[in-house]
């Protein structure tokens, strides 16, 4: 086949109060991504189409979109694998619509800014101090939830984050964990005040869809559930010790 | 121009979530069939006390019991009983690695040896409620 | 105080419930209510079973394992309806007949364990 059709949802706020279908018909090369046709539209088709990207190769997170109901990165999506098409095209679920494939994401932003997603110390080192030092063992214990790019495909697939907007959701968890196993931060208690919470960690039931449809293989599922059983932990020590220190 | 918009005021659209949302996706049904095997988990302890209830209540009545429980349509449901508790489990052992990450001596347990490790518990307990049961008969 | 919930007392209620519900119940559905109707199994004779279920362990494994199992049920439930059916409405009515129903039982749970 020669070319293959897009059916892309457009959402015009000041033409129409619902999105809307539009059918594009892209040439269908073998090497070309969801990303690589969208382009194609944007330079010959239809310039009015709207939708985030950069990097094009899988390191920024901003091109994340519903490919056939999937939250995936265009980018790392080849026309290929959704032949014969026609392949449909959403914005990221969960998120409240701009404007065509454009997602309001200041919920995530201010979330994690929530989680203080930096180094928290007690007492900060002075520069005659030296540098923190880390070995091997302690990097890898939080190497994984560092990869995370932001891209919040797994809020697109979380059901819960689109049921109860509260929640504070998987990757922001995920960057809490990668702070609180970091050697050299003290912010564990700080970051447990805000997501032991009903809209923290307790909301989640573990679908898991998280970390299925995670391009970094961050695993935030893992996190979360991990975080689950420290909360726990900490809440038996508090009814058991009530005296004692967080 | 659509009546409803006026410049410079921002009309972001969010969809209404279907009732049935969890029928979308594949992942979803099977996240919902998970979750309602808790309704079988309740069921085989209430069950279970009734159990042991009947027994405490005399030989006679504990006979009656157990024929009532032999009956084929409740067979037929416990069947199904059986079915969704062993989904139960192995959901629940197969979620097991994901919340145990433990390192002993500096290394990282691997995730399939705290899955075996679990279903070897399941296999042990499973064993010592066999000869329980079946040790004086 | 802190403002952390004490949603993670459920929580571990749930978890330790689903676990001694995920390792015993497949054996005892089996043994109990489908082997010996099928003829697969033995039955279990009624004195044997009657002197197992006095046995102080056995008392207490029965007591945690009914009570843990309903508070496993009453978490999981509550959420399913809260999320599958929307029901953010009736939310403090499912938690109340839910974690009420756990409760009941586990005091049933606890008086038959000790009496019979």
């Amino acid at each position: 086949m020669d070319s293959i059709t897009l059916e892309v949802s457009r959402y015009r706020p000041e033409e129409e109060n619902e999105p809307s279908w539009q059918d594009y018909e892209v040439p269908f090369r073998k090497d070309w991504m969801v990303l690589d046709a969208l382009n194609h539209v944007k330079d010959h088709l239809d310039g009015t189409l709207s939708y985030r990207w950069a990097c094009r190769m899988g390191v920024c997170g901003s091109c994340g979109m519903m490919v056939n109901g999937e939250p995936v990165l265009t980018c790392a999506t080849y026309l290929e694998t959704c032949a014969p098409g026609p392949i449909r095209v959403e914005p990221l679920r969960g998120f409240p619509v701009i404007r065509d494939l454009v997602g309001d994401l200041t919920d995530f932003l201010e979330k994690l800014e929530r989680v203080k997603p930096w180094i928290v110390r007690d007492k900060e080192r002075s520069l005659d101090e030296g540098e923190y030092r880390q070995t091997p063992e302690e990097l890898a214990e939080y190497k994984q939830y560092s990869m995370c790019i932001n891209c919040m495909l797994c809020y697109a697939a979380c059901p819960i984050y689109e049921l109860e907007p509260e929640f504070v959701g998987p990757a922001a968890i995920a960057l809490a964990q990668r702070y609180n196993l970091d050697s050299r931060d003290d912010g564990r208690a700080a970051r447990m005040d805000v997501l032991a919470r009903q809209d923290g960690i307790w909301a989640c039931t573990f679908v898991g869809e998280c970390s299925a449809v995670c391009p970094k293989n961050v695993d935030p599922a893992g996190a979360i559930q991990r975080y689950k059983l420290e909360a726990a932990t900490d809440w038996v020590k508090a009814m058991v010790l009530p005296w004692r220190k967080r | 121009m659509n009546p409803d918009y006026r410049l410079y005021h921002p009309k972001w659209h969010r969809r209404r979530i279907p009732i049935f949302w969890w029928l979308g996706k594949r992942s979803y049904i099977r996240f919902i069939a998970r979750e309602l095997t808790s309704v079988f988990v309740a069921y085989c302890a209430v069950l279970l006390l009734l159990q042991t209830w009947m027994l405490g209540r005399g030989e006679a009545a504990y006979a009656r019991f157990s024929e009532w429980l032999a009956s084929p349509p409740l067979v037929g449901f416990h069947l199904l009983t059986l079915l969704a508790v062993v989904f139960h489990t192995v959901t629940w052992l197969g979620l097991a690695p994901t919340a145990l990450v433990i390192s002993v001596r500096g290394r990282r347990v691997p995730s399939r040896a705290v899955l075996l490790a679990h279903y070897a518990a399941w296999a042990v307990a499973s064993g010592v409620v066999a000869w329980a049961l079946l040790g004086g008969s | 105080m802190s403002r952390r919930s004490d949603e993670a007392g459920l929580w571990l209620s749930f978890s330790s419930g689903g676990m001694l519900a995920a390792l015993l119940f497949p054996a005892i559905a089996f043994l109990f209510w489908i082997g010996p109707a099928l003829g697969w199994t033995p039955s279990p004779a009624y004195d044997h079973l009657v002197g197992l279920v006095r046995h102080p362990l056995v008392r207490v494994l029965l007591f945690a394992l009914i009570s843990l199992s309903m508070f496993h049920w009453a978490h999981r439930f509550r959420y399913t309806l809260y999320d599958g059916l929307q029901l953010y409405h009736l939310n403090h009515l499912i938690a109340v007949v839910t974690y009420g129903l756990a409760t009941v039982l586990s005091l049933v749970a606890g008086f038959v364990v000790v009496t019979v």
